[in-house]
Order: C-alpha cells, then structure tokens, then sequence
C-alpha cells in the first residue's frame, strides 16, 4: 500500500463516529477508513469514548419479558447480511454503493467518466475516471467536496493525491484536477451541493449529467 | 482480562448462553437509555435493544478484543442500528478487519487495550459539564449539529468549537496513552 498522506479531517471524522454525517460523506469516510490506518485507529478511540459514555449511562429498568423472549430466539434461523469485499481498486463499501457489480460508466466529455452512487437532498457520491494526464474542467464548489483516489493520481493548485489521499474542498477553492500521468486515475467523490464550472457549456450539461 | 471480554469471548467461540445472559444484564438496560436518548418511546426503544443484543450473538464472531472494547463494539452495532433506522439507508461502514478465528487473543494487547479505556473513562469524569453534556449529546444522542442549535440556543459555531474542545482534551488525554 502507498503512503497516504492527505487524511480526514478530525471533525468530519468525529461527525462519523458520532453518526452525523450525511450518507455521500460517510460513503467517503467509511472507503478512507478501509485503506488508512492511521485514520482507523483515530475511528476506533471515537469508538472508545461511546463505549465509556454507554457504560456510564443511567440503566433503564426493561419490561421482564424481553430478557426470555430474546434468549428464545438466540436459536431461529437467520439470514446473514451480505458482505461485500473489495474487488479491484474497489474497497468494500463503494462495492456496496455499487451493490456488488463494476460500475457503469457514463461519459462526460473529454474522456472523463461518472458512474452515480447516489444523489439526494443530502448531496450525491459518485465514481469518476479521468485518462492519465488529462484535467477536469476548471470548477468551484457551492459547499463541501470530498474527493478520494482509488486508482492512479491528481495533482492541483493544493498538491498532488494518490491513492488513498482524500482532498476537501469548499466555496473558497477553485482548482483544475489533472490526472498523473502514469495511469489513469479513479476517484470516489461526495459533495453536499452540485458542483458549478466555470466555463459555460459544462454548465448547463450540469442538470443533465447531475455533476 | 475483564468480566465482560471473558464474556464475549465465551459467546464468541462456545455460543455461551449463560455469557450472553450476562452481557444482556449489564448492557441491555443501558441500551434502552441510550436508544431512548433519540427519542424513541419506552416500547419501541425495546425492539431496537432486542435487536443489537440479537445482532451481537449473530456477529459475535466479528468480535475482535484486541481492537475494541465490548462496550466501544455494542456501542457502534447500536449507533449502526439507530442510523439505519433513522435514515432509512445501510450507513456506510468500513471493510471488517480480518482476524484469526482460531488463534488465542494476545492477552497482553487486550489488557492495554482495557487499561485505556480506563484511562480514558478518568478522563471523561474530569472534563467540565458542559463539555461533557456535548460530547454525551454527540455520541449519545440522535442528534446533529443543526438540532442542538435548535434546543440549547447556542450558535453552531461556539457548538463545533465545544465538542472540539472537549475531543482535544480526550484526544491530549488519549495521546500520553497511545504514544510508545
């Protein structure tokens, strides 16, 4: 595994652990935490102060059948929920955001491609392929954007992202992602608003292509 | 090693009844607390109890006392439950770690690992009420930044700032324990 180096920022992290970041964003922080770490081990001390805090709370008194009903059903057969693994440059949970199957590319011009995982009122995740060398249009961001690699590389005005690395981004950036040039780079991005370009044509494909 | 990891572990690799029965006696009452918090009744906040015990039986093989606590384990299997359910959508969880189901626990790892939980529970016990009253607000209850603007009154920024400052106190705390 390559160095990671740009990591999660400590509050986006701990809004995970507390269970307060919106789905697109979790997505991101839950593939971040499967390659890095460093960042698990931040995740598990999170884990840590909810253990304490729950074995410190105040017990509240149970209704005396749910102790016996629960240990008659330690028995009934269950279906396992399913596991999804990492396959390729894929770590689990975008496998799961794919539900299981390789993602489905839709060209956005350039050679650059999107395959959506979701979009919502929460923001939207989705895969995108840019060709080694080749730059994303110029843009700017209405809110938050996480991006992370999974294949390849970027560089911007802000540094250079390899696998792993996480890049966020807000209103106040304005950069034009290039692929490295060694092979072509994927990436797993998740905003909370659509994105807006800077040149005019990519804008008004903007509702079309939801980017 | 503590009463409650024996338990689990007995769970985990003999499917200890008795094990579990006491793990439900320690942790299922403060579930109930924990799910109530969100906001659920006294009956439903049951069902969602009965089904994070459930799942700690059928996951108990996933268990893995060298990385986690029980009580840091059933808490995220509860907050995964509460998350799911609130947002009506699996949340996004990292890959499991692979561990030998068949190779004894290094005793030595788990009985650090215990040892910081207890530093950290010390330290948890001497930060000022209001910062804990965040942080119990943040871990423990259903609720976002937004919402807890929206009861205590408080700007979101002086919010963002007090759980941050109570997380850098923990994490000062936590850092003498983790660093060799």
């Amino acid at each position: 595994m390559t160095t990671i180096t740009h990591h999660i920022p400590e509050p986006v992290l701990a809004a995970y652990a507390a269970g307060s970041l919106d789905h697109p964003f979790a997505l991101v922080v839950a593939t971040h935490l499967s390659l890095c770490d460093d960042c698990r081990a931040s995740f598990e001390a999170h884990e840590a102060v909810g253990g304490a805090l729950l074995e410190q709370i105040t017990p509240e008194a149970l209704s005396p059948a749910l102790k016996p009903g629960l240990m008659q059903m330690l028995d009934a057969p269950f279906e396992p929920e399913p596991v999804f693994r990492r396959a390729g440059v894929y770590p689990g949970p975008v496998m799961e955001a794919l539900k299981g199957r390789p993602p489905r590319w839709k060209r956005l011009g350039g050679g650059v491609r999107q395959t959506i995982l979701s979009a919502g009122e929460a923001g939207s995740a989705r895969l995108l392929y840019i060709p080694a060398g080749q730059a994303v249009p110029d843009h700017g961001h209405n809110g938050m954007e996480l991006t992370l690699v999974l294949q390849g590389s970027f560089r911007d005005e802000t540094g250079e992202f390899r696998v792993g690395d996480v890049e966020i981004a807000d209103d106040t950036l304005e950069h034009t992602p290039v692929a490295g040039v060694g092979a072509d780079c994927i990436c797993l991005a998740a905003t909370d608003a659509p994105l807006r370009f800077s040149s005019m044509i990519p804008r008004l494909l903007q509702p079309i292509f939801r980017i | 090693m503590s009463e409650q990891t024996l338990w689990m572990i007995a769970v985990r690799d003999s499917r200890d009844r008795a094990a579990f029965a006491a793990l439900f006696d320690f942790f299922a009452p403060r579930l109930k607390h924990f799910v109530m918090r969100g906001g659920i009744g006294s009956g439903q906040a049951e069902e969602v109890v009965q089904e994070v015990m459930l799942t700690v039986w059928r996951k108990a093989a996933m268990f893995d006392p060298e990385r986690a606590q029980v009580a840091s384990w059933i808490y995220q299997i509860a907050r995964n439950r509460q998350i799911d359910k609130m947002r009506r959508e699996n949340r996004p969880l990292p890959e499991a770690l692979a561990h030998e189901p068949d190779s004894e626990p290094d005793a030595g790892q788990v009985i650090a690992l215990e040892q910081e939980a207890a530093q950290l529970k010390q330290a948890l016990s001497r930060l000022k009420p209001e910062q804990r009253e965040m942080i119990e607000k943040a871990y423990l209850g259903e609720l976002t930044h937004q919402q807890i603007k929206h009861q205590t009154g408080l700007p979101l920024g002086t919010i963002k700032s007090r759980i941050r400052l109570g997380l850098d106190r923990l994490r000062h705390e936590l850092k003498s324990i983790r660093e060799p």
